[in-house]
Formats: C-alpha cells, structure tokens, sequence
C-alpha cells in the first residue's frame, strides 16, 4: 500500500500527548460529532494523523484488542486510550467525551423521527452519508494495511490472514466469534513461533 | 410517537431487561451490533415491548446520528420504556464491557513486551484489518443493490471517499456533508 502512504513520511517526527483528562474529553466529544454512521473512521484520523497522541503500529494495535473484547469497539478504544494516560480518571473522561452529547442528540432525534423520516430529501440524505461512511471504514482499512509491512508473520502472510477474515466475514457470514476463535489462533500460534 | 404514550415498565420487567443487557454486553465480542439479533428476540419477539419496524428505525436512527452506533442500545431502552429505559439499556451494555477492558487492558500494558502478548497483538492484526474491509463492505451493500442510477451515485461517493481519505488528511466531515448533499438531491 506504499503509493496510498500520505508522502514525505520516512520517519516519522514524535508522538505528541494530551495535556489532561478534559483535553481527551473534548477531543473524543470532537471525533464522536463527527463519526456520522459510526466513529472509528474519525478516530483514526483525530487520534494518529491529527493530534499525533498514536501511531499507527499503536492505532492498530489498540484497535485489536478492542475488538477481542466484549463491547462496542470504540467505546473500548476510548478506555483504554484514557486508562493509558491518565488512569480511570483518563478513561471515563474519554468515554463521557464520546458518548454523553451523543445521547442527547441521538434521543432528540428519537423524539423528531415521525416529522423527519416522512421527508423524501432527509431519508434521501441519510442514504448518501451512509454510504459515504461505508468508504470511510473502506480507507481507515487502506491506511491501516500498512502497518502490516512491520508484521512478525511477514507481509505475505498477514495478507492472506486479513483476506481469510474479510472472505468469512463478510461473504460467508461466519460468527464473529468461530472466526476470532479459529483463525485467530492459528494467527497468534503463528506469530508465536516467529518470536524466538 | 408511541414511546410517550407508553407506560413505562414495572421494576421487575426494568430489572429483567438490565440482567439481560448487562449478560448481552459480555457476548459482544465485535461489538454491540452483533448482540442485536438477541435483542430483538427479548424486547420485540418475547416481551412485545415494541414493534419489529420501532426495533429497525431504532437502529438506523443510531446509525444516521453523529457519535458510536452503540447509541442504538439508548434508543431501543427509550422505545420500550422511556428515558428510564435508555439509561437501564445503556448501563447494561456498558458496565460489564467496561469493567473488562479496563482489568484487561491494564493486565495487558504490564506485559506488553512479553513474547505471548506480542504474539497475541501480532496475530490479530491483520484479522483487525480484515475486520474492517469486511465492516465497510457490508455497510456499503444495502447501497449497491437497485444497480440503477442510485447504485452509481453509491459506488461514486463510496470511491470519492475512499480517494480522498487515502489521498489527503481533509476531515470526514467534508465527505460526510458531501454525502448528505448527494443524497438529498436523490442521486443515491
């Protein structure tokens, strides 16, 4: 994925950290007002190109535990974020950033939807941003794949682990979990080995 | 509408649809989205809380609102019972996943360099990015189907964005905009 690389990055200037709690409360209420069908699209370009808090090896990384564990996937990152700078006080900061204006909008909207979804242009909008934060994801993944050029397994390999994962998932509709279960420990008895 | 004219649900039914979140947030491995399908057993198929049309328009309120699609948890607790049931349903969701990746998080940060942790890391990697491709994919089909002018203008904002989120470190919110403007003019 070298040619979708943003250019002039052979090494990459240092991370930069968030000065406190509510510096990390408002940057995640910012990338959660932005994340229109879904928020980690936004994350990843607040939190690794913008404020430079991860790269995105580290990115990546958190997102992959996130997505082992149980719960909503940004919402995990949003912890553990927190947690990693400022302990608990860290970690409910990001996570009352991400969700509680959210709420509000979302249940006020709740409150409206009879009077909006009778309007052919707003149904008609939705479906554009729809599709448009299908691209996002699409991207945030573009990105992302780099990361798998430093990969232990080795690049050839990563790859085909990844496009096992989109083939189960998406094509054959496999339960999340039989997937992470098998594939994922082949993966990491793997990568296991390698790390000798 | 209907939510307000509702009568919210006794403490026993309240405490019943919490237990049931607070066990379904611990089966949300991939997140929560993949733990709908059993909530639309309990609160719509069991209990008749709400219709099956107020369970999909809850969802894809969550998903057309700014912030994580989690939020479809709050709109489904206030379908069934008002804000009382927003706040149950949401607690619910939150509180076991929450408490789990914080213990393991922080478990995790004391052996990062551990070679089992950076096996683990290194195996799940790529499955992420797979992951991801896959989440995109699945988000971008219900657009492509009709293959008439809608799914032209759907596959062109899908590309749009991808180039430029690839190409250029110009913010979502632009495609987004760009997104709703395409849309209400019908091209989608």
């Amino acid at each position: 994925m070298t040619t979708m690389d943003p250019p002039a990055q052979p090494e990459q200037p240092p991370l930069a950290q968030p000065a406190s709690a509510s510096e990390l409360f408002f940057t995640f209420n910012r990338l959660a007002l932005q994340g229109f069908g879904g928020v980690l699209a936004v994350a990843q370009h607040e939190l690794v190109e913008r404020q430079r808090w991860l790269s995105r090896e580290q990115f990546v990384e958190m997102l992959a535990l996130s997505q082992v564990l149980p719960g909503p996937n940004v919402v995990n990152l949003a912890l553990m974020f927190g947690d990693r700078f400022f302990g608990l006080r860290g970690a409910l900061a990001a996570l009352a950033g991400m969700l509680v204006v959210p709420l509000f909008i979302v249940m006020a909207l709740t409150a409206a939807y009879a009077e909006f979804s009778r309007m052919v242009m707003v149904s008609g909008a939705l479906r554009g941003m729809g599709a448009v934060a299908a691209g996002l994801i699409i991207a945030t993944a573009l990105k992302l794949m780099g990361t798998l050029r430093s990969n232990r397994l080795g690049r050839p390999l990563a790859a085909a682990f990844a496009a096992l994962t989109f083939g189960m998932v998406a094509l054959l509709h496999w339960p999340l979990i039989w997937v992470i279960a098998g594939l994922g420990s082949l993966s990491i008895t793997i990568a296991w080995q390698r790390w000798r | 509408m209907s939510a307000f004219f509702h009568s919210p649900l006794a403490g026993p039914e309240l405490l019943g649809l919490f237990g049931h979140f607070l066990v379904l947030s611990l089966l949300a491995v991939g997140g929560a989205i993949t733990t709908a399908p059993d909530m639309h057993r309990y609160v719509v198929a069991e209990h008749h809380w709400i219709t099956n049309a107020q369970f999909s328009a809850s969802i894809a309120i969550a998903q057309a609102a700014p912030g994580p699609n989690v939020l479809f948890v709050a709109v489904i607790g206030w379908n069934v019972a008002g804000p009382i049931g927003a706040l149950v349903t949401m607690c619910g969701t939150l509180l076991p996943s929450t408490a789990l990746t914080l213990t393991a998080s922080r478990w995790g940060a004391r052996r990062r360099e551990t070679r089992g942790l950076r096996a683990f890391t290194t195996g799940l990697t790529p499955l992420t990015i797979g992951l991801l491709v896959a989440t995109g994919w699945l988000l971008a089909m219900p657009y492509l189907g009709d293959g008439g002018v809608h799914a032209i203008g759907a596959i062109a904002l899908v590309a749009v964005s991808i180039v430029v989120m690839t190409r250029t470190r110009l913010s979502p919110m632009w495609l987004v905009g760009l997104g709703a403007v395409v849309g209400a003019l019908g091209w989608v």
